[in-house]
Parts: C-alpha cells; sequence; structure tokens
C-alpha cells in the first residue's frame, strides 16, 4: 500500500471551522442574545433523540436549515469501566468490558483477553482461536443487522427497522446458545473461551447462513435501489481519506473513502490470515458508501463463517495452564486440590507479569484497542479501552458542515455509534 | 534507523553496538511486552519526535491516553536514563505503509502536570486529550478546547487517579421515607 500523505493545512483549517468550540454557557449565552449581524443559532439535538443512537448530544450552529459547526456532547452514559476494570481481577475482567458495547461485545471481550494473554505470554489451542473468530463473525453479523436496522428506522424505512431486527435475533439465538446469554457474554476469556461450542452447533450456524443471504437480497431490492432512499444517502456526509486519517478514524468509515484498511487483513490477528475474504471499500465517503459496506461485510462475515466452520479442529477450548484455567468440574468432586484450586483462581485470580500491552481488534466500528498496564498483581493496574466509536465520532463535524439537519440524522446513523463505548 | 548520537561508551562491555542505548530520533528505544517498539521522548521533544516520526510514516495517531503510576511498586521496564515521574502520558501511532505500531511513553511529573499537545499533528487526539485531561488532570498545552468530556462540568477531582477513591459519591434517596 502506498503510504499516504499527512493531512494537508487546508485539512486542518477545515477541522477548525467544522468543530463548534464553545463551552455550555457561552453557547447558552450566545442562544438567548440578540443574533445580530451573523443569523446563526444554537440548537441543540438529543440527548435523547432517537436517532442519536442512545444519549448522544448535539450542539450545532445553524444558518436557517444550515449545519455550520457541530459539537459532539458525550459523558452522559459515563460508566467508570476503566476504572472498574483496576478493580476487578483479569478473570472478571471480560464481565466488566462486555458491557461497554453492547451490540458487539464480544470484541471488547477479545481486546481484553488477547492483552491479557500477550501480557502472560500464553498461546491458546487452536479451536479456541477458531472458536473466536466463529464468535466475532457472528457478532460482526448480529452488529450490521443492527446498523441496517436503526439506518432504516432512522431514515424512516421502518419495515427495514423491523426485517433488521428480525435477523438480528436469529443470530442472537445462536450467540445464546453457544454462551448462555443473548449480550453481554463473558465468552471469551484470557486462556480461552468459557465453554466449548455446544451439540448441534454446526447445524444452527449452517441454518443461518442458508437464512441471511436471501434476507439480504430482500434489504437490496427494499433500500439500495430505492430512489428516496439513494436521494437521502448519496453524496450526504462526505468525508476525504486524509480527514479520516488525521481524525484517527478506522472501520467502514475510513472504509467508506476508498482506503483498504482492515485489521484481520492487514495486521492478521487469530487466524485471520488463513481465510479468505474480501475487504469491501468504497469510493465517495459518503453515507451510502458506508451503508454499502456494511451490507456487504455481512456477506463477507458470510463467507469466513462457512471457511471456520470447514477448518474449526478439535481439541482445547482453553489453555492446559493451571496457573491461568481453573481445573474442570468433575475434578472438584474428587480432589481437594482441585477445589483449592478452583476456589483461589476465582477469588484471588492469576498474577499477570508486570508490564504494559496493547493489542487492537477490528471491531464493526473500527479499530477496538485494548491498554493494560500490569504491576504484577492479579489486577490491572490500568485498563483503557480505546473505543472506535469515541474516536469516530469526532468525524461528525466534518461530514455535518455545510448539510441540512435532516442530513445530521442520515450522518449520525452512518457513524453507527454505540454510546456504552463512548463514555466507557 | 537509530542514530547514536550518545558518545559516552560502556567500558565494561566489550560489544559497544550493545552498550549504547538504542535511540530513534533522539528518544530512547526500549521493547514493550507485547513486540511494540516503545519511545520514551521527554516533554519537549514530544512533538519533534511525533513529528519526525510521522515523516517516517507514522500519519494516524489511534491512542492518547494516560497512567498514573502512584501506587506502582517498582517501573523495572523504564531504561534507566529516564527518571520515573507520577503520570505518563502514552500515545499509540500506527503505520500503515509498515503496518506497524509504536509507542510512545513520556514521564509527566506531578507537581507540573503539563504536556504539549499533539493537536497540530493530530488532529484526532482532541477527544483523546480531553479525555485524559478530563481523568487524569494532566493538561495539554496547545489543546484548542481543553474542557471535561465524560465527567459534568463543575465536577471536582479526576477521576481515574489512583488517589480518587471508587464510590466517593454519595447514594442519593438512600434512606429516604417509603411511599407507605
Amino acid at each position: 500500500m502506498a503510504s499516504r500523505a499527512r493531512a494537508s493545512a487546508t485539512e486542518r483549517l477545515r477541522e477548525l471551522g467544522a468543530v463548534l468550540r464553545l463551552s455550555e454557557a457561552e453557547a447558552a449565552e450566545l442562544g438567548q442574545a440578540d443574533p445580530g449581524d451573523d443569523q446563526t443559532m444554537i440548537m441543540n439535538m438529543g440527548p435523547q433523540h432517537p436517532s442519536t443512537h442512545g444519549v448522544l448530544r448535539l450542539m450545532l450552529e445553524m444558518e436557517g436549515e444550515t449545519v455550520l459547526r457541530t459539537k459532539p456532547i458525550i459523558g452522559y452514559l459515563h460508566t467508570g469501566m476503566e476504572k472498574t476494570g483496576e478493580d476487578l481481577t483479569f478473570l472478571q475482567g471480560p464481565t466488566n468490558v462486555t458491557r461497554m458495547d453492547y451490540a458487539s461485545p464480544l470484541f471488547s471481550e477479545l481486546a481484553f483477553s488477547l492483552t491479557t494473554e500477550k501480557l502472560l505470554g500464553i498461546e491458546v489451542p487452536p479451536r479456541a482461536v477458531w472458536i473466536r473468530m466463529l464468535m466475532s463473525e457472528l457478532n460482526r453479523l448480529s452488529s450490521h443487522l443492527l446498523f441496517m436496522a436503526t439506518n432504516g428506522m432512522d431514515l424512516g424505512a421502518v419495515s427495514m427497522m423491523i426485517y433488521g431486527w428480525r435477523e438480528r435475533e436469529e443470530t442472537l439465538r445462536i450467540l445464546e446458545k453457544i454462551t448462555g446469554l443473548r449480550m453481554n457474554h463473558n465468552y471469551i476469556r484470557p486462556g480461552g473461551v468459557a465453554a466449548d461450542l455446544p451439540d448441534g452447533w454446526r447445524d444452527d450456524v449452517l441454518h443461518l447462513l442458508d437464512l441471511i443471504p436471501p434476507r439480504l437480497e430482500e434489504y437490496d431490492t427494499l433500500m439500495t435501489g430505492q430512489p428516496i432512499w439513494r436521494e437521502r444517502l448519496q453524496g450526504v456526509g462526505v468525508i476525504t481519506t486524509e480527514e479520516c486519517l488525521a481524525l484517527g478514524t478506522t472501520g467502514p468509515i475510513l472504509r467508506s473513502t476508498g482506503y483498504a484498511w482492515d485489521l484481520r487483513r492487514d495486521l492478521p490477528y487469530l487466524a485471520y490470515d488463513e481465510v479468505d475474504f474480501d475487504v469491501v471499500i468504497g469510493t465517495y465517503g459518503d453515507c451510502f458508501d458506508r451503508y454499502a459496506i456494511r451490507l456487504n461485510e455481512i456477506r463477507e462475515s458470510i463467507r469466513i463463517i462457512h471457511q471456520v466452520l470447514d477448518k474449526m479442529p478439535l481439541g482445547d477450548y482453553r489453555i492446559q495452564d493451571k496457573k491461568v484455567t481453573p481445573p474442570p468440574r468433575a475434578r472438584i468432586d474428587e480432589s481437594m486440590e482441585a477445589l483449592i484450586h478452583h476456589f483461589k483462581i476465582f477469588t484471588e485470580g492469576f498474577k499477570v507479569p508486570e508490564g504494559e500491552a496493547y493489542v487492537a481488534v477490528e471491531s464493526p466500528r473500527g479499530e477496538l484497542g485494548c491498554y493494560i498496564v500490569s504491576d504484577g498483581s492479579s489486577k490491572p493496574y490500568r485498563m483503557h479501552i480505546r473505543g472506535p466509536s469515541f474516536v469516530n465520532l469526532q468525524t461528525l463535524p466534518h461530514m455535518m458542515r455545510g448539510g441540512l439537519l435532516a442530513d445530521a440524522v442520515a450522518i449520525i446513523s452512518s457513524v453507527d455509534p454505540i454510546m456504552g463505548e463512548v463514555d466507557r | 534507523m537509530a542514530d547514536a548520537d550518545d558518545t559516552t561508551a560502556d567500558e565494561t562491555a566489550s560489544d559497544e553496538v550493545v552498550a549504547e542505548p538504542e535511540r530513534l530520533h533522539g528518544a530512547l528505544v526500549t521493547s514493550g511486552p507485547d513486540g511494540l517498539v516503545v519511545l520514551h521522548p521527554s516533554r519537549d521533544e514530544l512533538v519533534a519526535v511525533v513529528t519526525a516520526l510521522g515523516e517516517d510514516g507514522f500519519h494516524q495517531c489511534l491512542d492518547v491516553t494516560g497512567v498514573d503510576y502512584l501506587r506502582h511498586p517498582g517501573r523495572a521496564e523504564l531504561p534507566d536514563e529516564i527518571t520515573p515521574e507520577r503520570f505518563e502520558v502514552v500515545v499509540h501511532l500506527m503505520s500503515h505503509a509498515e503496518r506497524r505500531r509504536i509507542r510512545l511513553r513520556v514521564q509527566v511529573p506531578a507537581d507540573d502536570a503539563t504536556v504539549p499537545s499533539l493537536f497540530d499533528l493530530h488532529p484526532g487526539v482532541e477527544a483523546m486529550e480531553r479525555e485524559t485531561f478530563d481523568m487524569f488532570g494532566i493538561v495539554f498545552d496547545g489543546h484548542p478546547d481543553l474542557t471535561r468530556i465524560l465527567m459534568p462540568e463543575e465536577w471536582v477531582g479526576h477521576p481515574l487517579r489512583k488517589d480518587y477513591a471508587i464510590g466517593a459519591i454519595p447514594v442519593q434517596f438512600k434512606g429516604a421515607p417509603a411511599a407507605r
């Protein structure tokens, strides 16, 4: 890949012009005062607007119907995941981080577990790796289907919303069968996964893979070729590659500008270098490209899952390292040592060598990174999650500048932010 | 890539390549447990090092965060020449052409918790630096809008500091008379 020039001065100037940098007090003053010579108005959108995907508030500087500057205001949901994570052991960590991104919880668990494993210097068995891949792709499927639903809802295509939820429910049913929960799974843990795949999982997944593609064709018929849909999305919220790189944006937003960057292919983790798939890219960097990318990524995920089904190896689903893995349930009944060992692991946790590590995975929203500093104890000294939604939200002012208020709804929707991850 | 401008040779070591501390753009280089190259620039060098790295192809800043080392027992992984301070600002840069990341760790003393902002080089650090300011109280010099981002504007204290207790917020309406 050719190395791209860094953001030019023009891009930075455009950046400075798009972001509203007023405190709330200043904005309130401006809102009350006589507009005078500048005919602009500060308008608040949210924090409970249905199309803000949760508690996101936008301060918009409007000139008539046109958005000039935007300030996204977050923090209404601040859950303190990072502070809480410092008080939980490494074994309890996934329980915490999984609550962050409630549309794709398995990716948070995966990033946390991979970072912990990096610090421990352990490698999980092949079956665990492939189970993790299967779960990631199923979760990407459900997350993108949720995007299809909410994107349709935001733009008034209510039948799309119903269809998206319907297919997502099918995916969640499989996740529930495997992990026991529809969301907040706590399934991927340091050292492997919590349990082996249940009986009949292959049939369920195959059934899902047969079910989804015809439904995607329905979406295509319903949405992709529809003139109103295209009118609402094409050319709206345009962003360039340079801006995306300067703003640290990753995931479908970066790919929609025609820049093929996908961690699964470019910095492979798990066994993504052993499966065959395409990185979907757009051309114009507008809302329609972002919609089309997610639609086609569902197809790519289905391709990956088919290969995972073919290649799923047998063996252990978690590492047979007594340090991090509790003994099997049957052993506890017959051995006092196993009971003590089990008790120690779940009360005290396991010690992780001192050091710091950063590992990132490609979540449906972009690079989800986890940075852990360990002081040698059983709890992370510092746990930081680089949430893709948090960083991607900064593209909103640039995409909205010069657009209409009605476009704002389409643009927020195309960023697909999950507020739990923004205010982690 | 490492230009050895530190000329003090270690007499005890026979191999001088080992004795010279490795440097990249003037910053000491170590290796992290996750295999990443870690740079340890001082606060004054930070902007110059990130600029030079940008010319090397590290053109995307993916993460800026802070760490409070108040209660950390020891800091074994720091090179000898670096004085450990209470705070540390950690920056992750990415080179798409080389397909690798690099980590920068900047020591920030508690009595003068100020770091130059990277906003002019990477506008995307705006939210991340605001978050670090909000959570740790580290001031980013040159940031255009350094206000709280996750906590309310009138909040007192910086929650991710190690001397900020968990559960210090009194529970509202606790013990309120029941309806019946």
